[in-house]
């Protein structure tokens, strides 16, 4: 029971950031546009939380600049893939090489040549100390991100299925030149939409560097943004269905964490290897059966079919 | 003449330039209110692009539109939509997931407040429509699950739905079985009597003759005139299109059929969803014989001709040439077995448009010794072969043989592909919807090519969408209804209407 409620808790816990990066590349995939740069996104919004939050000592001040500078960091991508028709694997991949060196330089740059910031202010934890306090719920007692990310699941569900933003949307990353014809502009909605996944890859670097942890490591973000990616593809492009994604990947962060900690006789390096494999045995078995948005990495090129 | 309130729609000396590349010369087109009119023209001669001018898609170079004598000016889809003009294009612009009235209000959304659809409202609405115009479609049913006929309903629905005066229909009729087209030209009658305009763009001589008033020809970007449809002939408007007389009818003398050459027994395909498309088939094809299957679009035409070149697995039966088996080889060993194939879509299975027109001639045979040594190619032989097809079969500009295969025109393109599988004197040719996106003149050719190649004592296996071209080349037209052959007849023992019914599954058991 004990290691249960643990299981949970540690979960729930590492599954935060993972929802806000997977909702991103949902509401970018959606409308057409691959998103394999989240990783960089998520970088860039862990240095800029960290960094924020220990310079004014206001984490969620941290967290609003977090998903901004992700936004930022999604700028190019949108104008290379939308504008100038890109490959958009390519940006992706540049934007995943730059943001790890860049949030690097920064750091040395902040914080007198070191690579990883202070310890910082972190953000609430939703039933603060009360009663909990020594007992195995305490373990449940999660972090005010983990129930945004659940709220914002909830939102972009709305907005995807029951506005006309989220027709539009959903009728762009489907089939442009129809959206084309009645009038919606195809390069308006997806860079919107490519800058809300930054905000939200944004929101996921935070999650980790000023909710989890509580300062910017080289490997506070290493591989979320990829394992994202997995659910976003696994949880069919709907938000809900990425959300239960991001559960089950973050079970294997946690069973990593459990398994460390007891008595099983296992090398820690083939425990951390865990999440990775569980991404690639779940990409490999689900991929081919899981139907992605029709136009989805096809850049809209007016008068072709 | 003069702008007129007579008049839905006018466009005067509209011209359209490509880069170097001229579309439309200074085109006049003048449509009657509460008419069909047609724009009659080949592949490429311009009617789309004078259609996507009037609907704000383009922009013209030079020329005014007037509507209702009204001079305007069309930026974009959105003035056109607020201006009463709507569009069917000929690949519909529909998203298959979605359902029928999520397609129809998309971009003009029924909303409550702060943006959230109200889906019961915009339902009413559109059955409100889907009454008025007697329409039968199904407001709540996904595009994906409804028939090629409904999804055009729907996307006339559409246009109905932003308040279109004036219609423009492209090639409404290119992807609908017989019925079907009965019921549109029903539906253009009952438009124009509750006072719409429609323009149709066709190629088709037939159905503007049922349908339409007026006919506005248009012949390589330049206008050639309107005729009043009542007062012309299918003949008079080839001539005016083309620019010569055209043979319409498919000429030819009884077939001699020999022994059986390719022989399809209990055939079943899966497609790539893992979906059976070909369900226990069974044909026969004689040599010096064209046998034509008539079908609509998906009911595993394609998937049959994969099989046959083993670019799909036969998950059951037997395909076999002259007695030996073949299924589930490899295509090269179908080559190897004299099958000529004319792929359904040239660029995507034909030829390599980057590559030399030489180079595409060589193509399934560039092993042979005629063209090399060892793992050598001798281009002087590529040459000499390329220039003796191109000379033979008139593929022009004449002297492309080191020209890029996409420089050359889609008809030229598709001689190219012809002229190589008879260069080879196939056993049995497969032509799969070899006359797509052709014009007339070029599917003359084509259809005197394949007579030639059945008398020469080739297997011909013709699969087609265009029902004209199945009853006019087949010798027996095979009806094929999901993945199976419901029925065959002799040529001239069916006539279009029971044909039309066998297609749409009138017929399966």
């Amino acid at each position: 029971m004990d290691n249960l409620v643990l299981l949970a808790g540690i979960t729930l816990m590492y599954s935060t950031p993972l929802v806000f990066g997977a909702l991103g590349g949902v509401v970018s995939e959606r409308s057409g546009v691959t998103n394999i740069g989240i990783e960089g996104m998520m970088v860039i919004g862990a240095i800029a939380a960290a960094a924020t939050s220990y310079f004014t000592g206001n984490p969620w001040l941290a967290f609003l600049v977090a998903g901004l500078c992700g936004a930022l960091m999604a700028l190019p991508h949108a104008v290379a893939s939308i504008s100038f028709a890109a490959d958009q694997t390519v940006t992706g991949v540049a934007i995943n090489l730059f943001a790890p060196g860049f949030a690097l330089f920064i750091c040395r740059k902040l914080f007198d040549g070191a690579a990883m910031s202070p310890i910082v202010t972190k953000l609430p934890k939703i039933f603060g100390d009360g009663w909990m306090r020594g007992t195995v719920w305490t373990n449940v007692n999660v972090n005010v991100t983990t129930v945004l990310a659940l709220l914002l699941t909830a939102a972009v569900w709305f907005v995807l299925y029951k506005t006309k933003w989220g027709l539009r949307v959903r009728a762009v990353g489907e089939h442009p030149a129809a959206a084309d014809t009645l009038g919606i502009d195809v390069a308006k909605v997806r860079y919107s939409c490519v800058l809300v996944s930054g905000l939200f890859a944004g929101f996921g670097g935070a999650s980790m560097t000023i909710a989890i942890i509580s300062q910017f490591t080289q490997t506070a973000i290493c591989g979320q943004g990829f394992i994202a990616l997995a659910a976003v593809i696994f949880g069919k492009w709907k938000p809900f269905g990425t959300y239960g994604a991001c559960l089950l990947f973050g079970a294997t962060q946690a069973l990593t964490i459990i398994l460390g900690g007891g008595s099983f006789p296992v090398p820690a390096t083939i425990l951390s290897m865990l999440p990775y494999a569980m991404t690639l045995v779940v990409l490999v078995l689900f991929v081919g059966k899981s139907v992605a948005p029709k136009a989805d990495g096809v850049p809209y090129i007016k008068g072709s079919r | 003449m003069e702008a007129s309130a007579a008049y839905a729609v006018q466009m005067h000396g509209i011209t359209k330039r490509f880069g170097a590349y001229t579309a439309l010369d200074h085109v006049d087109l003048d449509v009657r209110k509460q008419t069909v009119h047609a724009i009659l023209g080949e592949n490429g001669a311009g009617k789309t692009t004078l259609m996507n001018i009037l609907y704000g898609l383009y922009q013209a170079d030079e020329g005014e539109v007037f509507l209702n004598g009204q001079k305007v000016d069309i930026a974009n889809p959105t003035t056109a939509i607020n201006h009463g003009i709507g569009m069917v294009h000929q690949h519909f612009m529909l998203v298959e997931n979605f359902t029928v009235t999520e397609n129809i209000i998309l971009g003009d959304e029924i909303c409550g407040t702060a943006g959230i659809l109200d889906m019961r409202r915009a339902r009413a609405k559109v059955l409100e429509l889907v009454e008025q115009y007697g329409f039968d479609v199904d407001p709540d049913a996904k595009i994906e699950d409804i028939s090629v006929g409904m999804q055009q309903r729907v996307e006339i629905l559409k246009a109905l739905f932003r308040g279109a005066e004036i219609l423009i229909l492209d090639e409404p009729t290119a992807v609908l079985t017989p019925q079907e087209i009965d019921k549109l030209i029903q539906i253009m009658e009952d438009l124009t009597a509750a006072g719409k305009t429609i323009i149709v763009i066709t190629h088709k001589l037939k159905e503007i003759m049922r349908s339409a008033h007026e006919c506005s020809i248009i012949r390589r970007g330049v206008y050639m005139g309107t005729v009043d449809v009542t007062q012309s002939s299918e003949d008079d408007l080839a001539a005016r299109m083309v620019g010569r007389n055209v043979n319409l009818k498919v000429q030819k003398t009884p077939a001699h059929p020999g022994e059986v050459c390719l022989s399809i027994r209990g055939l079943s395909v899966k497609d790539e969803r893992g979906i059976e498309q070909v369900r226990g088939l069974d044909l026969d094809v004689r040599s010096g014989e064209i046998v034509g299957i008539a079908g609509i679009d998906g009911n595993g035409q394609q998937e049959l001709v994969d099989a046959i070149m083993c670019m799909a697995k036969a998950t059951k039966g037997t395909i076999a040439i002259k007695g030996e088996q073949i299924q589930n080889t490899s295509p090269r060993n179908v080559i190897d077995h004299r099958i000529g194939t004319i792929p359904s879509d040239r660029h995507r299975w034909g030829l390599v448009l980057p590559m030399m027109v030489l180079e595409n001639s060589a193509l399934e045979h560039h092993g042979k010794e005629t063209f090399g040594e060892g793992i050598m190619l001798d281009y002087d032989k590529l040459y000499s072969f390329t220039a003796e097809l191109i000379q033979k079969f008139d593929i022009r500009p004449a002297g492309c043989e080191r020209e890029r295969m996409s420089g050359l025109s889609g008809g030229n393109q598709q001689k190219t592909i012809i002229a190589r599988q008879v260069a080879h004197v196939p056993d049995v040719l497969i032509a799969f919807q070899p006359t797509r996106g052709l014009d007339v003149g070029a599917i003359e050719f084509v259809h005197k090519t394949l007579v030639a190649e059945r008398d020469r004592g080739a297997a011909i296996l013709l699969v087609s969408f265009e029902l004209d071209e199945v009853m006019d080349v087949s010798d027996t037209i095979a009806v094929i209804y999901h993945g199976q052959i419901v029925d065959t007849f002799e040529q001239g023992t069916v006539d279009e209407e029971q044909l039309g019914l066998l297609m749409a599954g009138g017929g399966a058991q």
